[in-house]
């Protein structure tokens, strides 16, 4: 499922493949997994150090708590690929974006421009999140 | 009030040009109706029986004439000539088309307006308190509050696909006019030991097919910590909220599931990680909010006192006014229930009539309220007779404000696509029938809500008198409900037995009240003598065979 996706990283791909959460955390040398929409991506939190890609299941595009994942990772300091994967819909990449998504494995293919076009929509957020926008509170007062 | 600085209005500006590239995408086909639906619902449009409708937020249910002459400007141009204000403060257009929405929506910005997060499973609009900065009664003005919320949940990373809606209420005074306890989050902004101000949160509330009372889950949280806890709160939601199932989705289950400690425990515990994070904006952001909604200038030596001497302004006077925190001043509620109308409708003209008394009259303000009428907030004593006698000539002086004349009623059959029976021609039926204002006097405070199916848009589970319609094999069917109250004495109403039709219903209401006449106490009011004496007696009256 992860056939050339979507990315917002400089470096190459990674390339092992991701395990479930059950076999990463039963077995001590997988550096990449991932979690399906029901499972709590804060068993992850012990290992992030040795993990490169962490992929988030999205079964259904309305199914939204692996923004929730997303964001628990990247608040514990998970540096790695952090990838979508499922039904994931154009227009919903920029907020995906803003919880520290930064790959994306789309069930449906993306249209490029309007993808580019919904990542610009936005110059200003209204609130902090994972991609570390300065949201407008902070324009208003330095 | 507020108003919008150049970031605001470019976030607006920006989502009304998003929408039109979806519309233009939806209009050539290369979206499909699947593909567009949560598009459109992100900006407050659904279809409808008959035609698009589209929802414009409110934000805490205040206007100024400018933009409800808007409102009025586009009801005429883009709609029948009328819009129809909602249980949530909105407004609603129910007769728009697709290829109009991006015109409408670049018009609404125009005016600080939008219909952002008006529908789907996100937060949607903020409601509050329709007195807020006028009650003699509050704490303090909770539109600061309502605002800084509205930006935090404005297009929130996070939480735009909830398991399912999300409603909060903010409320400042002991009353509650906002039916705060009956939303997924209601706060009461309240005043510490230390006369600090902050949030008391209450989760878990909501009407719909299980309705519940939310919880307490904290007593108080200062504004310094007020989103990061929030955070906390939604985002326990969005990972353990159930997924499987449409009707077990809204956070009263999750809180019902695991128990009001279980959910404390786990916001406890994540907003200790949430606060590390930066989240919460420094004080000098809510000042600079609250400063947009300081008070008017008015006038120190307004007079206080008002002559009555025409006994229909006094009438009017008694039923709709409220007690306003500056001496000299009052605040009035504009009934939108004439006898025989429908519920929360107001024409394009009735809003420009409307807009033009707020400007003269009211400091340039208005408000909506969650029952569906509108208020001028800051009216000097001195000039209420030529606001009323304004109104009177434009038949929006009805006199019934909280009586049984004053119906909740949701769109229902005649609009709703989930509808099971029509709301409108039975409220107009049961004002009709009660339409002496006499009778509906002496019948005092009664609070009569129709909702046109279980979904409870019209709140029949608050009501005094709730009216609930369902399918009975295929012919509509209306259950009745006693007890409820969305107000500080909140409780959920209970169904009195087998359902009528319309007019079956109606008589079930005369009877009801009927044996509240006969029973009632001193000082009484119809749910206060329905809480004395229990169902039975009324469950007697309505069923008795003759
Ligand atoms: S209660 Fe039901 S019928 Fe009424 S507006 Fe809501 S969904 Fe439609």
């Amino acid at each position: 499922m992860t056939n050339s996706p979507l990315r917002f990283r400089d470096e190459p791909e990674h390339d092992e493949p991701a395990v479930t959460l059950d076999a990463f955390l039963g077995q001590s040398n997988a550096t990449a997994v991932r979690i399906e929409a029901g499972e709590d991506a804060r068993a992850l939190l012990p290992h992030l150090d040795r993990l490169a890609l962490v992929e988030v299941s999205f079964p259904s595009f309305r199914d939204g708590r692996g923004y929730s994942a997303a964001s628990v990772l990247r608040e514990a300091g998970y540096r790695g690929e952090l990838r979508a994967e499922g039904d994931v819909l154009v227009d919903q990449i920029p907020l995906m974006r803003r919880c520290g998504f930064d790959s994306f494995a789309p069930a449906q293919p993306v249209d490029a421009a309007a993808l580019a076009r919904a990542l610009e929509q936005q110059a200003h957020v209204y609130q902090g999140a994972a991609d570390g926008r300065s949201p407008v509170w902070r324009l208003r007062h330095g | 009030m507020y108003r919008y600085d150049q970031y605001d209005q470019a976030i607006v500006d920006a989502r009304v040009a998003e929408f039109r590239d979806q519309v233009e995408r939806r209009l050539s086909g290369a979206l499909s109706e699947d593909q567009f639906k949560p598009l459109r619902l992100m900006n407050g449009l659904y279809l409808q029986l008959h035609a698009y409708m589209l929802r414009v937020a409110i934000p805490y249910g205040t206007l100024n004439s400018a933009q409800l002459r808007v409102l009025a400007d586009i009801a005429r141009r883009y709609d029948r000539g009328y819009g129809h204000f909602t249980t949530r403060q909105n407004l609603q257009y129910n007769w728009i088309q697709l290829k109009d929405a991006p015109d409408i929506l670049a018009e609404l910005a125009k005016v600080e307006m939008h219909a952002i997060q008006t529908s789907g499973n996100c937060i949607r609009n903020i409601s509050s308190d329709q007195y807020a900065g006028a009650a003699a009664d509050e704490v303090t003005d909770p539109r600061p509050w309502a605002e800084l919320l509205r930006q935090w949940s404005t297009f929130h990373p996070e939480f735009s696909y909830l398991p399912r809606k999300f409603k909060i209420a903010v409320i400042a005074a002991p009353k509650d006019r906002a039916a705060m306890r009956l939303h997924d989050i209601g706060i009461e902004i309240v005043r510490n030991a230390d006369g600090q101000q902050g949030a008391r949160i209450f989760v878990g509330g909501g009407m719909g097919r299980t309705p519940m009372i939310a919880h307490e889950v904290r007593d108080f949280v200062g504004i310094d910590d007020l989103l990061s806890y929030l955070e906390a709160c939604l985002r326990v939601y969005n990972r353990f909220g159930r997924r499987d199932n449409i009707y077990k989705a809204r956070i009263k289950i999750l809180l019902h599931e695991i128990g009001v400690d279980a959910y404390r425990e786990q916001v406890e515990e994540e907003f200790l990680a949430v606060k590390q994070l930066g989240l919460d904006p420094p004080k000098a952001e809510f000042d600079r909010i609250a400063a947009f909604f300081a008070d008017p200038p008015f006038q120190a030596d307004a007079p206080d006192t008002i002559d009555r001497s025409d006994p229909a302004f006094a009438l009017w006077l008694d039923q709709n006014l409220a007690a306003h925190k500056q001496p000299g001043y009052a605040i009035a509620t504009i009934s939108l229930k004439p006898a025989g109308g429908i519920p929360g409708d107001a024409t394009a003209e009735q809003m420009e009539l409307i807009a033009d008394l707020a400007e003269r009259y009211s400091f340039d303000e208005l408000r909506v309220t969650h029952a569906q009428n509108l208020v001028l907030p800051h009216v000097r004593k001195a000039d209420l007779y030529a606001v009323w006698q304004a109104l009177d000539g434009a038949g929006l002086a009805e006199a019934n404000l909280d009586l049984i004349g004053d119906i909740i009623a949701c769109p229902g059959l005649d609009y709703c696509s989930l509808a099971n029976a029509r709301s409108i021609p039975l409220a107009q039926k049961i004002s009709n029938r009660f339409a002496d204002p006499e009778r509906q006097r002496d019948l005092g405070e009664l609070k009569l809500k129709i909702s046109g199916c279980i979904n409870a848009c019209g709140h029949h589970h608050a009501g005094h008198i709730g009216i609930l319609g369902v399918d009975r094999k295929g012919t509509e069917n209306y259950q009745l409900l006693l007890g409820g109250s969305g107000a500080e004495d909140v409780s959920l109403g209970r169904i009195t037995g087998p359902g009528f039709d319309e007019d079956g219903v109606v008589d079930a209401i005369e009877r009801v009240t009927d044996l509240y006449k006969a029973r009632r106490e001193p000082g009484e009011r119809f749910v206060d003598t329905y809480r004395r004496l229990g169902m039975e007696p009324f469950k007697e009256v309505i069923y008795a065979r003759p």
